[in-house]
């Protein structure tokens, strides 16, 4: 049962790939994001705020078509990601990454968002009094205290992300080794006669991946929320 | 000679404060009920509020002045400030906590200067531990420290005492009152309990609902 064909290994090691990509590039992007949307008032930000949701909302294939237009290899941000930086999407297990993140990112913000507004924001102004300027204020006082929230919406964005199907298929579609990933290899798997047996060991590997992810996220939290009762 | 000289207007909402005052060396006690304003001044003396009109400055260096578009930030006046809830971090150790300044301004670790100060407050035996083991009092020793260790040019004390029991309060006083004779670092001590300020006070500001009321000897105490 458990010993995975080569091709099911490329998957599982694809998807893992995919999704660890697709967490460490939004991270940055959904701290800033989360610290934007809990800290500051701004003309627009309602619409920033739905920009962020949308995805969890949107038919998935309608996310996957509108990334396809845009990220595509003739869309305006495709083209200017191929022809400067080097980075093509459109079929690529990059853009696997790509549409991952953006499925997982309202996931992610929501919790790091969430985080930074408990934070007292009196500890910050302690900490300019004693030579913090903003940013290291940031660094060693606001993100430190928002690190629950900030290891819950990774693990939340690695685990939609692990899961991700509808957008991923309609932008990169289903190569193997490339863009097939976990969700795309049980979907082929099922409409094939007789496959049901190779899609059993996958969908297994999915729930343990699933189940390891959130254990890891409770764990790391609770870590981080034990830092500050003391020993 | 002249320490601190703030000259300062502020509206928060209905609220509107007016305080123009130089206090010399020594401890200045802000003195007034609840809500006279006394946080937002030595909020101001901070920089974690900017006034309306006005100037603040600080021996010879100009902190803020509206007319001349100065406002330096809170983390470039260095000036100590000890809140009355403390406001230790919580995910640092003691010790972190402490060194959070010199950290923070790049300075080499003096380990007599810190070994003194932990010595003087009494806090040696605490440095491994997480602010919420810690006691009130203790909380507040250990912000008094972390505050001093800036060698800040001079120091704001709000309500130090406020949150702690009667006989707490008598654990601080000593420390402080042993700060003001023995550290020379001119103090701005924020309270509305005269007693407490007799012990502590060298020259007294008095405030009532944002308004400067008197300003002289401790004897405005009574």
């Amino acid at each position: 049962m458990f010993d995975l064909s080569p091709a099911e290994w490329t998957a599982v090691a694809l998807s893992l790939r995919v999704s660890i990509v697709a967490t460490l590039v939004a991270l940055p992007f959904g701290i800033a994001i989360g610290w934007l949307l809990a800290r500051k008032d701004f003309w627009g930000k309602i619409v920033v705020d739905g920009i962020v949701y949308l995805p969890l909302v949107l038919p998935p294939v309608v996310t996957g078509y509108l990334l396809l237009i845009s990220f595509g290899r003739r869309g305006p941000i495709g083209a200017f990601f191929a022809d400067y930086l080097g980075i093509v999407f459109s079929f690529r297990w990059t853009g696997a990454a790509l549409s991952c993140g953006v499925m997982g990112f309202p996931l992610m913000v929501r919790p790091i968002r969430l985080a930074i507004e408990a934070i007292d924001r009196r500890l910050e102004d302690a900490a300019a009094t004693l030579g913090a300027g903003r940013f290291f204020v940031f660094l060693t006082i606001t993100l430190p205290l928002a690190l629950p929230g900030v290891i819950a919406g990774a693990v939340m964005c690695f685990a939609r992300a692990l899961g991700e199907f509808g957008a991923t298929i309609t932008f990169v579609s289903n190569i193997p080794g490339e863009t097939q990933t976990i969700s795309a290899a049980i979907y082929t798997l099922l409409q094939v006669p007789d496959g049901e047996v190779q899609a059993g060991r996958l969908v297994v590997v999915a729930i343990v991946l699933a189940l390891a992810a959130l254990i890891a996220s409770e764990w790391f939290a609770r870590r981080a929320g034990m830092r500050f009762q003391g020993e | 000679m002249i320490v601190l000289a703030v000259d300062v207007e502020k509206r928060l909402g209905t609220f509107a404060l007016s305080a123009r005052f130089k206090a010399t060396g020594g401890v200045t006690a802000l003195f007034g009920p609840s809500g006279a304003g006394k946080t937002i001044l030595v909020n101001m003396i901070a920089g974690l509020l900017a006034p309306d009109r006005g100037s603040i400055a600080l021996d010879d260096t100009v902190l803020f002045d509206d007319t001349a578009g100065i406002d330096v930030p809170p983390h470039r006046r260095h000036i100590g400030y000890v809140f009355q809830e403390g406001r230790l971090f919580p995910h640092l150790s003691v010790r972190q906590n402490l060194d959070y300044g010199r950290r923070m301004s790049r300075h080499p670790r003096d380990a007599a200067a810190f070994a003194r100060m932990t010595q003087m407050l009494d806090i040696g035996h605490l440095l491994e531990r997480r602010p919420r083991t810690l006691s009130g009092g203790e909380r507040q020793r250990v912000a008094i420290g972390r505050a001093l260790l800036i060698r800040p040019r001079l120091l704001l004390l709000d309500e130090p005492l406020a949150s702690l029991d009667a006989a707490r309060k008598h654990e601080i006083l000593p420390y402080l009152v042993r700060l003001r004779d023995a550290a020379h670092v001119p103090m701005v001590y924020v309270s509305h309990t005269a007693a407490e300020l007799r012990q502590i006070a060298t020259n007294v500001v008095r405030l009532d609902a944002g308004r400067m009321v008197a300003c002289g000897g401790i004897e405005l105490l009574d």
